[in-house]
């Protein structure tokens, strides 16, 4: 490991005042790095600490002045009990599974011709697809919103309810998070995909594999990590999206959670005891998902970064 | 290869490239069309939308000098600091043994809602200096509690006493404050890439360079520098473009008020609220076409990647 001090060369445990100077030239080091991660999640650890506390200590107190006892689960309670909560929380779970499956899948296929099948004018489509990640989001809401006004199907989706297509409804909010993060999956998958081994692609097809079964049996299996981090990623989005829920879902019924805690922020305005809860509350699943797939995350981005 | 069914990729992307034409391409042509008609869409008035863009006739309606200026600020400030802050910080956070809990700790930020975000950074610019973390932080060390996200004077004077209708300045403060919040929610996704490409280059290498009696300055500014510099560019490249589009975050924490609009807030508020599609569309044309370069640059990337 590159501890930037010589390891001492004998065997057997090291001095221990080589130990001692040695941790005490790491000190500005170690200072260093865990004030970095303090300062980052100061921020993040006074929303949470507040979120416990009476609404008359927020108001009056700082957060660092709270001790064990006066916390208190009554906002939570309070936050959850409010028209809709529990409904928001549905919805974007709904809108958010749903639209990350079918950005992977849409876009692997997709990557998997960039990457394995020669056609004429892959290089420069290809090119094009990327140079889309640079279009504003909000460019293209208004288009959307007239072509969607257009082809509102106005009948109620069994099963999830809303809309079944256009506007208010859940295929509809689907489709345009899966088209927006669709340039950055291709962009992903692709570089993934044509970093594996050719001589294993060559040999498959060789022994007549079709080009399904060395998509589906060879190059999804080994691109897992790409796979992963993009779902990771997409659903990251899809979860924290407000502004293509506000546009496209105006029925209140259908609102996701950052759609309603804005609006709580709106009715509320500074009662933070409420506003902390129920940010940590939306915060929860995404810190759960992220923690529990860092692995892929950080695979996956050297996947999308530097080509293998 | 070209003559055994050509269609046989159209058909694996046909589902990518429908999505992306539909949302994508097929709203930026018709963008274009709108930001050369009136405010409702029915008459032609050739490029007044854009002289009103540089001419600014309207400031207190929608300031588009203003919100121009801080993008720039957005631009330069927010990626200068974010990119060199990543890599320092993914050397450092390399040389500890809890290396993934100080990453996690600096890439939570990136994992929440803008949202919630805006929950945790309003709480903690609070103004009430027993409340708010930073006045707090202030007022110990005797300075003045200060509005953080309403001040538009400028920084180096925040130390005296002021009111928020104080005349703008060139460098606003509230506008630094805004893109504090954004270098604290991407430093993280600046580290992890850039720590990903750091585990590529060989520790030989590095060891090598230690043993000829580099010293780490050297170590950082010949090897690491230049041996991450696609990587680098690939970082850079994607917050410069974050930066330009940069809308949720100053949307959520100030909509825009005390002058810190940006182009993408301001193309918002134009077509959403003052219901002027002409105007609206110009800015997102000239945020298009801002984007261009970073396009193109990213494309010379890209063909430079395939001819390696």
């Amino acid at each position: 490991m590159s501890l930037g001090v010589p390891v001492p060369a004998r065997e057997g445990r090291p001095a221990l005042g080589y130990w001692f100077r040695a941790t005490w030239a790491r000190l500005p080091l170690h200072a260093a790095v865990i004030g970095f991660a303090v300062l980052w999640s100061v921020p993040t650890v006074a929303l949470l600490i507040s979120s416990f506390r009476e609404p008359s200590a927020i108001a009056s107190s700082g957060w660092w002045t709270a001790t064990v006892d006066t916390l208190t689960l009554d906002n939570y309670r309070t936050v959850l009990d409010q028209r809709g909560m529990g409904r928001s929380f549905i919805n974007s779970v709904l809108i958010t599974l749903p639209a990350t499956a079918l950005v992977v899948l849409v876009a692997s296929g997709a990557a998997y011709a960039f990457a394995w099948m020669p056609f004429r004018g892959r290089g420069l489509l290809f090119l094009v697809v990327v140079g889309l990640l640079v279009v504003p989001l909000q460019m293209t809401l208004i288009p959307v919103l007239r072509l969607y006004a257009a082809m509102t199907v106005n009948e109620e989706l069994p099963l999830l309810g809303g809309n079944v297509f256009g506007i208010n409804s859940f295929t509809g909010i689907w489709l345009a998070h899966a088209a927006y993060g669709m340039p950055f999956a291709i962009f992903l998958l692709r570089n993934f995909f044509s970093s594996l081994p050719r001589d294993l692609i060559e040999a498959a097809k060789l022994d007549g594999a079709s080009e399904w079964q060395v998509f589906w049996r060879i190059v999804l299996p080994l691109s897992v990590p790409a796979l992963a981090a993009l779902g990771i990623f997409q659903f990251l989005w899809t979860w924290n999206d407000l502004l293509i829920a506000l546009v496209l879902l105006g029925d209140p019924d259908l609102a996701p959670m950052t759609l309603r805690i804005t609006n709580l922020v709106g009715s509320f305005g500074s009662s933070y005891q409420l506003l902390t809860a129920a940010a940590f509350i939306s915060m929860a699943l995404p810190l759960v998902v992220f923690f529990a797939f860092q692995r892929f995350f950080v695979q996956g981005i050297l996947a999308g970064a530097t080509k293998g | 290869m070209l003559g055994r069914r050509w269609w046989v990729p159209w058909l694996w992307m046909l589902p990518a490239l429908l999505l992306l034409a539909t949302f994508l391409v097929y709203p930026g042509i018709d963008t274009f069309r709108r930001s050369v008609l009136d405010a409702r869409s029915d008459g032609f008035v050739g490029l007044d939308n854009y002289q009103a863009i540089i001419e600014n006739p309207n400031p207190l309606v929608a300031d588009t000098h203003s919100a121009l200026a801080n993008n720039a600020m957005w631009l330069v400030l927010f990626t200068a600091v974010t990119v060199p802050l990543g890599l320092v910080l993914a050397v450092l956070t390399g040389r500890v043994r809890y290396e993934a809990a100080a990453k996690s700790a600096i890439f939570i930020p990136m994992a929440i809602s803008f949202v919630a975000a805006s929950v945790i950074w309003r709480f903690m610019l609070e103004f009430n200096p027993s409340v708010g973390t930073v006045n707090a932080v202030v007022t110990e060390f005797g300075g003045q509690p200060t509005a953080w996200l309403q001040d538009t004077g400028a920084p180096q004077t925040w130390l005296t006493e002021r009111g928020p209708d104080e005349i703008p300045g060139p460098v606003q403060l509230n506008n630094l404050v805004l893109i504090t919040v954004g270098v604290w929610m991407w430093t993280g996704f600046a580290l992890v890439v850039l720590s990903a490409g750091l585990k590529g280059i060989s520790t030989e290498m590095l060891e090598a360079a230690r043993v000829d009696g580099a010293n780490e300055w050297q170590i950082f500014r010949h090897i690491i520098v230049p041996t991450l510099r696609p990587v680098i560019v690939v970082v850079t490249v994607t917050l410069l473009i974050n930066a330009l589009k940069i809308f949720d975050l100053v949307w959520v924490i100030t909509g825009g008020r005390f002058q810190t609009d940006v182009v993408a807030t301001l193309f918002f508020k134009q077509s959403f609220i003052n219901r002027d599609f002409g105007a609206g569309a110009a800015l997102a044309v000239v945020l298009l076409l801002a984007v261009v370069p970073l396009m193109l640059l990213n494309i010379r990337r890209f063909q430079s990647e395939e001819a390696a």
